[in-house]
């Protein structure tokens, strides 16, 4: 039995402590804001934070987790930050297909949470690991940029 | 791992007269098309949870909680086809755009049929805005008549006198106000009008406006429901073991292992491979990886990329059959001043959506099923999952949601993955639901590509430099023979979509030529990709034309110009991208060492125009930055000009990665990509400045979804050229070619 403090609550899970986070969150949990998108970590679809630093869930053992604080897109709007991101991600219609952009989203979160006025280089660098195959790039650089002017 | 090729009798096929009819410009085609008959029976007030609704036609429904559900007929996939379809019922309705929710319509093709493919309901070719536009303004003016007319009954006025905005209808002289909501159960009872009238364009209020996306909100708190999604009681997971060549199949195998993995319910064999059940995904993939499969591979395609390409270049040297001829070419050919010549090869190229493919089957004890999917081709696959079944297609319900990218994969035209769910399903005697589940390995290498293509070109000038002969020969595998689509666009042994951006080369050169050789023996499935043909035939014929202006010692701009005569709209975005490119004024140099240069092209995709001016940076050590790409877009009535925007960038951002990286490659029939660290995908700080200027008309609306991939590629490699004096002669961009 692993325990973990998942989105503000603590939760025992009984899953395999080898199971990737990803697939405790999706199947076990149901949180299916979490997206499954390449499974070894090159793509960010699965991104979530782990006491605050963006972590790709499909290479995460469970285990690994364990007495941590996790946080996913279902409750990344508890945080003043995540709150932002998300009004400029919608204020500036930053989605397509929008199947990436629970990771964008935390991604960005986790950049802004330490760094509250990023330059165009800090994004590059933050967002590096996060593939939109539908190319929402411009907006997600300018959503960033948004919420940093609404955070200050 | 991949699948055996599935072959079968094609009993459904795609009609092609409206299609054809739109192809050649006939005006008043969605008028004829209309479906009064369908919303005379579909008027209806309906009890449903939430109370009484009022659904005037297939389109609308009117809640007496006043919102305003659109159904959508098509996919949203990305390219905003919720937002743009449910502006133009909003639009026509005078319904504010807060009260409007979108939902997919479920497979219907009597009511839901794409009006520029008969009688079959599905989304591609950019035409979910095109060809409902009348419909939906239609649908959404019917509505608000009969809102006028229950209003005008209820208040004893004339209708009128009555206006609506925002969901509220008024009469002023009375001071008489009531909503959509408290006039919904009323106006159910209203006739249907057989004719309506439709706005004149300086009254639109929400179309060419900004407005937001509908799926904005759900899709950045993780609410938005993708078939990956889905958790229905009892439901398995299952992931398949796929041959690892095309056609393939299973000679035997051990699941001893693979059923001792915790969660795997069970082991089934299936035409295309062998599925293992778990109750979660994660067992599902570690019950496949235990399983030992031995393959029968002696119907199996072995050949690898570089031996089909020698194959391709063979062909080239024969005519093939001929798909355009104005003229006599050959003639021009053999008294011209000087010819020049250029061949182009394109690679296999993976969609690479990154939601994998997947679907889900429920076989329901009334003997209905049910499919959840990011549904594409709606009648296709319900006809083909029903005949699995043995059920009438109407007893196959599709909930169609959203799907995460597409760019033609869940257009199968084999039905696939779908097929394959059902197959599942089936095995397991509809025992539970199944959750088809590909993983990105499997997805990566499940074939379906954008086919392999070599294209070789000639072009006869004359002593001055004008182009008086031009030859196009293309060799690749056709994309729709053996499918449904065949009869709608294979003429004369011509698949269209092989040729198209080729055999309509707008330039005016009085001899020309374009032949095709469309080898059928070839055992990799291909597919559409992004704006299909015009991948590849826009990059060739864009860099040659770049070419004959470079040989003339004319400026690209204008000497495409001056052979676009007939074509106004080509050379309209063409204009309007220049002037806003800064064509012919001087680029800022570069740094120490770097190479900058600036290129242009222009092509013409489903009923689209576009231009593009691209400026690149070529490094010392041969590495590109796409800097900056300036797009003109003439696409009609821009219903929504923020998401025509959108759908400009991000098509740059997706046509740069074939250009830097893209490419599917074979080794004896093996793909030897399986996941996108050998198959890369533009990442943010790859991604260029894109600045998109969108040509005002009144011209009916035609797509966005596609349009502005094509230009990308060969604007950069002109850009590339002008920088490096190197011509591009295929993608993806060799990573040595470049070094200085």
């Amino acid at each position: 039995m692993i325990t973990i403090d998942l989105n503000g609550k603590s939760t025992r899970l009984d899953a395999d402590p080898d199971t990737p986070l990803l697939w405790v969150l999706r199947d076990t949990l149901q949180l299916t804001g979490t997206k499954y998108a390449c499974g070894i970590a090159v793509c960010g679809a699965c991104t979530v934070l782990v006491d605050g630093q963006p972590v790709r869930s499909c290479t995460t053992p469970l285990s690994a987790v364990a007495g941590k604080k996790v946080t996913t897109i279902e409750k990344v709007d508890a945080g003043r930050v995540g709150k932002a991101v998300q009004a400029a991600w919608q204020k500036l219609d930053v989605v397509q297909c929008g199947y990436c952009q629970s990771g964008q989203i935390m991604s960005a979160v986790a950049l802004l949470s330490q760094n509250r006025k990023p330059s165009d280089a800090d994004i590059d660098a933050a967002m590096a690991g996060n593939l939109c195959r539908c190319a929402t790039y411009m907006r997600i650089r300018a959503a960033i940029h948004e919420a940093a002017r609404s955070l200050t | 791992m991949r699948r055996a090729l599935i072959t079968e009798s094609n009993e459904i096929r795609i009609a092609n007269e409206s299609r054809r009819r739109f192809l050649q410009g006939a005006a008043g085609l969605t008028l004829a098309v209309y479906l009064p008959a369908a919303s005379a029976e579909t008027a209806t007030s309906a009890k449903v949870p939430g109370g009484v609704t009022f659904e005037p036609n297939a389109f609308v429904r009117i809640g007496t909680d006043d919102t305003v559900t659109v159904f959508a007929k098509h996919l949203e996939m990305g390219q905003g086809s919720y937002t743009g379809l449910a502006t133009i019922v909003a639009e026509e309705l005078d319904a504010s755009w807060a009260q409007v929710r979108v939902e997919g319509a479920p497979a219907d093709a009597k009511r839901y049929n794409n009006l520029f493919w008969g009688s079959a309901q599905g989304t591609g070719g950019s035409t979910a805005i095109a060809n409902s536009w009348e419909q939906l303004r239609k649908a959404g003016a019917s509505a608000r008549a009969m809102l006028v007319g229950a209003a005008a009954a209820q208040w004893n006025v004339p209708a009128n006198q009555i206006s609506v905005a925002d969901g509220v209808l008024a009469h002023a002289a009375s001071g008489r106000k009531a909503t959509f909501g408290q006039l919904a159960n009323a106006a159910a009872g209203q006739p249907v009008p057989s004719e309506v009238k439709l706005k004149e364009a300086k009254d639109f209020k929400l179309i060419g406006k900004r407005i937001a996306r509908k799926d904005s909100a759900d899709k950045t708190t993780g609410k938005a429901v993708f078939t990956q999604d889905i958790h229905l009681p009892g439901m398995l997971t299952a992931v398949v073991a796929h041959a690892p060549r095309f056609g393939a199949r299973v000679k035997s195998f051990d699941a001893a292992k693979a059923k001792s993995v915790k969660g795997v319910v069970d082991v089934v064999q299936i035409p295309t491979g062998v599925a293992v059940l778990a109750r979660d995904t994660w067992s599902a993939k570690k019950g496949r990886d235990a399983l030992a499969v031995e393959w029968d591979e002696s119907a199996a395609f072995k050949l690898g990329s570089d031996q089909i390409m020698a194959r391709y270049r063979d062909l080239a040297k024969s005519p093939g059959l001929v798909a355009r001829k104005d003229g006599d070419a050959d003639n021009a050919m053999s008294t011209a001043a000087r010819k020049i010549q250029a061949n182009f090869e394109f690679p296999y190229l993976a969609h690479a959506a990154m939601e994998p493919m997947n679907c889900v089957v429920r076989l329901n004890p009334d003997g209905t099923c049910e499919m959840w999917n990011g549904e594409q081709m709606h009648t296709l696959d319900q006809a083909r999952v029903a005949g699995l079944f043995g059920l009438a297609p109407e007893k196959v319900f599709i909930h169609s949601l959203y799907a995460g990218g597409g760019f033609g994969s869940r257009a199968n035209k084999d039905s696939d993955y779908v097929l394959e769910t059902a197959q599942i399903v089936k095995a397991i005697n509809g025992s539970a639901p199944v959750k088809l589940v590909w993983l990105r390995e499997d997805d990566m290498r499940a074939g379906y590509y954008r086919p392999m293509f070599y294209h070789a070109l000639q072009a006869a000038l004359d002593d001055k430099g004008n182009p008086v002969g031009w030859t196009h020969r293309l060799v690749g595998q056709s994309i729709v023979a053996g499918s449904p689509f065949e009869q709608m666009l294979v003429k004369d042994g011509i698949d269209a979509v092989s040729v198209e951006g080729a055999a309509n080369l707008p330039y005016q050169i009085p001899n020309l030529l374009v032949d095709l050789h469309s080898p059928a023996d070839i055992g990799v499935p291909v597919l559409w990709w992004r704006s299909v043909g015009s991948t590849h035939t826009a990059f060739s014929t864009e860099i040659f034309i770049d070419e004959l202006a470079a040989a003339a010692g004319r400026d690209p701009v204008e000497f495409r110009m001056a052979l676009l005569g007939k074509h106004p709209r080509h050379a309209g975005v063409l204009k309007l991208a220049a002037e806003q490119g800064g064509w012919g004024k001087p680029l800022a140099p570069g740094k120490p060492g770097e190479r900058r240069g600036r290129g242009v092209a222009v092509h013409e995709s489903f009923h689209t125009f576009v231009a593009e001016v691209a400026e690149v940076t070529v490094k010392p050590d041969g590495s590109l930055n796409v800097d900056r790409v300036v797009v003109a877009v003439d696409c009609g009535v821009a219903v929504n000009p923020d998401v025509i925007k959108a759908q400009v960038e991000g098509s740059v951002g997706y046509a740069l990665s074939a250009v830097l990286y893209n490419q599917i490659t074979l080794r004896d029939g093996a793909v030897e990509q399986t996941n996108f660290h050998d198959y890369p995908l533009l990442r943010i700080a790859e991604m260029p400045v894109v600045e998109v200027h969108i040509v005002a008309s009144a011209a009916n609306p035609s797509g966005i979804g596609e349009p502005a991939v094509p230009p990308l590629a060969p604007a950069v490699a002109n850009a590339i050229a002008a920088a490096t004096g190197k011509r591009l002669r295929g993608l993806p961009i060799a990573s040595d070619l470049l070094k200085a």
